[in-house]
């Protein structure tokens, strides 16, 4: 076969990629192999020895770009670029994970640029301490201004920051009163953000956390069991030692990291599909004081995790990323970045706009007639264009070992993946080539086997990570 | 004037994307305080087209005044909610959730489709013209086709030639058909590509069956309005059509951008009606135009920020032509921030929509009871 390693150990490590990043090409798996499963999970962990994407170079070229306020579909160009050409994709695959657990949106917040604020602080944050990351989107002016906390005042409260801090953002619904919810509704009161100018003419002023000390309820608070003049972060750190929190944590570290799980908010009544796996991950999160590289670690080099493959229904984000960096040649800014940030969103997911605080419902539920379509098409648009070098490469480890249609057919499942696919879905593809017999690699060879990848690319297996 | 139909009732929704500035569309020409508001973005006195003594449309509504003068069109005004946020996105997801308090994640209109058609036997009850399926069409379970190019729909469109096409969808068709003991997630997944496929294989048949001397011009709203046409045509049963139109979001250069988008609407609107007619497949049609938010009442120079009370229109030969609802008062005590204070809860027209024009229950698509203004029936 094409590969020098085992198979067993290239599947893994393409494994780790597609879920610890955006998947990777066979060269770039083959190097990995050399440095070792467990190298290249420390690798991950640890970006700043990385390159970091220059985002001023992209801003470069498109500089309407930068803070574009209010402008529709431009706020998500710049992460999705940074996506594509990073060489620390797991940073980009946590702000994902945490984007979609504080879902925060323009629908209200009208300010592309505060929600990108919160991108960059999950890319610079995500792998440190979960309370650092809860403190930052307390903070966060376009958290605050999405759920009502300028709203929240000392004589009036608005429990709506309170509530989804506990139902959404740490514990998950029934392990707290609605006591709980106003006590620590009241401990946030006065953290609001700089008052909101009006729109300017081409844009949107920045906005800033503020501390109003004459509007914070500084009273003695009655929180989980705890009593005291509690503030915000005191509440956090009560809310952190409560092993409710861990369990939702870890529930959303394997849901997305791991296997898909059934939708969020059916968490209360359905139990995970692994509970040793979320019950390890809880306690790895309490031992480490919620610190996530920790907790990652130990994820990525547990059996659970390995034995997921194919587990999870690919989000868009990563279809159209994945895709993207297999096949390679966007490495140059092109006016093509505003064309696949739209095909994220027709295929259902518009970053920096989630559809509400509940963040995307994931995993089969990506997939509806016109998402599946526009899958579909994408993918087979792109990983038939022979000017794409990672698509001639393709090619290239093809043709270098196989002509008989039943080689073929291995050798692209090989690079592809390695996929796991059904034997039915195996034969429809070798019938479909094994008509025209021998690949002619001079000739016709080429079309067939581009015309092949764009089946795979189709077929219901590819559509899983 | 209209005769009663017996087929099926079908709306075509026009989504104004952006705000579409209500004052330079319907003038309150002979309202003093227009001109006052407006010294540099206003329609002149002698460009108007006068509807009535009080109102007038935009001069490149041409088309549309004839149609008004017919007694097809129902200017709808000040129509909105309260506490209007003025952002696009909020707006746009208040009036295609009909969730003006919370965020809501289904559309009015994916629960139309589901009254219309339960049990999921049609996969084209609903067309979304456009790129994106917008929120107003979704709910869970309901298919929707979301054509870009009619011409062009499709699944792996991108292989050409045809016969190569037809091989490469023939094996997806196989690859995709039930696999025994392959679990809910396979067998949803499968049923979804074919699903998809017979979505498209649908559709594509109407380009084909299409013929007619209408020749659409080459903007964008006349291209999804006679796809829009072809679909209607071809008899699919698709009920719901949704297109839009944009940017209306006329800060600046006002004057030249909003004509050239009523220009193309209006021409691509009387196009549409025309070619409905001239295949006797206008009667049941109806037409509804809206936008998120009208503009502020005081220009800015070159052109108006975002505003509040908007306004809709409703186009066919089921319309019964005339104005409802009152134009906002213009007087500076009775605005809001500089805005005109809608006073017809847009939920009130979805309803006239919903249970007159496609005689389905109300009450669960616009979540509540609202009076409806009764612009649907025979005009006078």
């Amino acid at each position: 076969m094409v590969s020098t390693k085992t198979n067993t150990e290239i599947s893994l490590m393409a494994h780790l990629m597609r879920r610890a990043g955006f998947g990777a090409s066979r060269a770039e798996l083959e190097d990995r192999c050399k440095k070792g499963y467990t190298q290249t999970v420390e690798e991950l962990l640890n970006p700043s020895n990385q390159t970091p994407v220059d985002i001023y170079e992209f801003l470069r070229y498109y500089p309407m770009w930068w803070k574009p306020g209010t402008m529709g579909g431009l706020g998500q160009a710049p992460w999705v670029w940074t996506m594509i050409n990073t060489e620390s994709p797991l940073q980009e695959k946590l702000c994902i994970f945490y984007h979609n657990i504080f879902a925060t949106g323009v629908a209200k917040v009208d300010h592309y640029d505060e929600i990108q604020d919160m991108i960059d602080m999950f890319r610079e944050k995500g792998l440190g301490n979960y309370k650092d990351i809860l403190l930052e989107v307390a903070k966060s002016p376009a958290m605050i201004y999405w759920l009502d906390n300028n709203e929240n005042h000392a004589d009036s409260i608005n429990e709506n920051w309170g509530r989804e801090l506990l139902e959404l953002f740490t514990m998950g619904v029934g392990n707290y009163t609605e006591e709980d919810v106003q006590e620590c509704s009241r401990a946030f009161t006065g953290w609001t953000l700089e008052h909101k100018l009006p729109r300017f003419h081409m844009g949107r002023w920045d906005w800033e956390f503020k501390f109003v000390e004459d509007d914070h309820d500084f009273g003695e608070k009655e929180f989980l069991g705890h009593k005291g003049n509690f503030d915000g972060e005191e509440v956090i750190d009560i809310i952190l030692s409560n092993p409710a929190t861990a369990n939702f944590i870890a529930r959303h570290l394997y849901n997305f990291f791991v296997e898909d799980e059934p939708q969020v908010p059916a968490w209360s009544v359905v139990p995970p599909n692994n509970p040793d796996a979320v019950k390890f991950l809880a306690k790895e999160l309490m031992d480490s004081d919620y610190h996530m590289e920790t907790v990652l670690r130990k994820l990525f080099n547990s059996a659970f995790f390995k034995e997921a493959q194919f587990s999870r229904v690919k989000n868009p984000t990563e279809v159209v990323v994945s895709t993207l960096r297999l096949v390679g040649g966007s490495g140059l800014p092109a006016p093509d970045i505003l064309d696949w940030t739209g095909q994220i969103v027709y295929m259902g997911q518009d970053l920096l706009n989630p559809p509400s605080v509940e963040g995307w419902h994931s995993g089969i539920e990506w997939i509806n007639s016109g998402t599946l379509m526009k899958r579909t098409n994408f993918m087979s648009e792109m990983i038939s264009d022979y000017s794409r070098p990672g698509v001639k490469s393709i090619i290239d480890q093809v043709s270098g070992v196989a002509s008989k249609p039943k080689e073929v057919v291995a050798a692209c499942l090989d690079i592809m993946g390695p996929l796991e696919i059904a034997e039915k879905t195996r034969t429809e593809l070798l019938e479909h080539v094994s008509s025209q017999g021998d690949f002619d690699w001079q000739s016709s060879g080429v079309t067939r086997a581009l015309e092949l990848l764009q089946l795979i690319v189709a077929t219901r297996e590819y559509q899983f990570a | 004037m209209s005769e009663p139909t017996s087929k099926d009732p079908v709306i075509v929704v026009v989504q104004l994307s952006g705000g579409n500035d209500y004052m330079n569309t319907v003038v309150p020409h002979s309202n003093s305080l227009y001109r006052d508001y407006r010294p540099s973005v206003n329609i002149a006195e002698s460009d108007v087209i006068e509807l009535t003594s009080d109102i007038g449309f935009h001069p490149a509504m041409a088309p549309l005044a004839d149609m008004y003068k017919e007694g097809n069109v129902a200017v709808i005004h000040g129509v909105g909610y309260e506490n209007s946020p003025r952002s696009h996105f909020r707006s746009m997801d208040i009036w295609h959730t009909c969730e003006p308090e919370t965020l809501g994640t289904e559309g009015w209109l994916g629960r139309a489709v589901k009254q219309i058609d339960p049990n999921k036997e049609n996969v084209v009850t609903a067309v979304s013209m456009g790129p994106s399926l917008y929120r107003a069409l979704v709910a869970p379970d309901v298919p929707v086709a979301t054509v870009e190019n009619l011409d062009n729909y499709g699944l792996l469109t991108d292989i050409s030639p045809e016969q190569k096409r037809d091989r490469v969808l023939d094996r997806y068709k196989k690859m995709y058909s039930p696999m025994i003991g392959s679990g809910p997630v396979m067998e949803f997944l499968g049923q979804t590509g074919l699903d998809a496929m017979k979505g498209a294989d649908i559709l594509n048949v109407a380009p084909n069956m299409y013929s007619s001397t209408i020749e659409y011009s080459d903007t964008s709203i006349a291209k999804k309005l006679k796809g829009i046409a072809q679909i209607h045509l071809a008899n699919l049963g698709t009920r719901i059509f949704y297109c839009d139109l944009g940017s209306f979001d006329t800060h600046a250069d006002q004057l030249s951008t909003h004509n050239k988008l009523w220009s193309s609407a209006s021409a691509a609107i009387r196009d549409f009606f025309d070619d409905l007619e001239q295949h006797g497949a206008a009667d049941n049609v109806t037409m509804f135009l809206f936008s998120e938010f009208g503009r502020r009442v005081y220009d800015n120079g070159a052109g108006t920020d975002h505003g509040a009370g908007g306004l809709c229109l409703a186009i066919g030969k089921n319309v019964k032509g005339g104005e409802y609802g009152q134009y906002p008062s213009m007087k500076e005590g009775d605005l809001d921030q500089g805005d005109l204070v809608p006073d017809m809860d847009f939920r009130s027209v979805y309803t006239t929509l919903a249970e007159d024009w496609m005689r389905l229950d109300p009450v669960p698509i616009v979540g509540g009871n609202f009076e409806k203004p009764r612009f649907i029936g025979a005009s006078n």
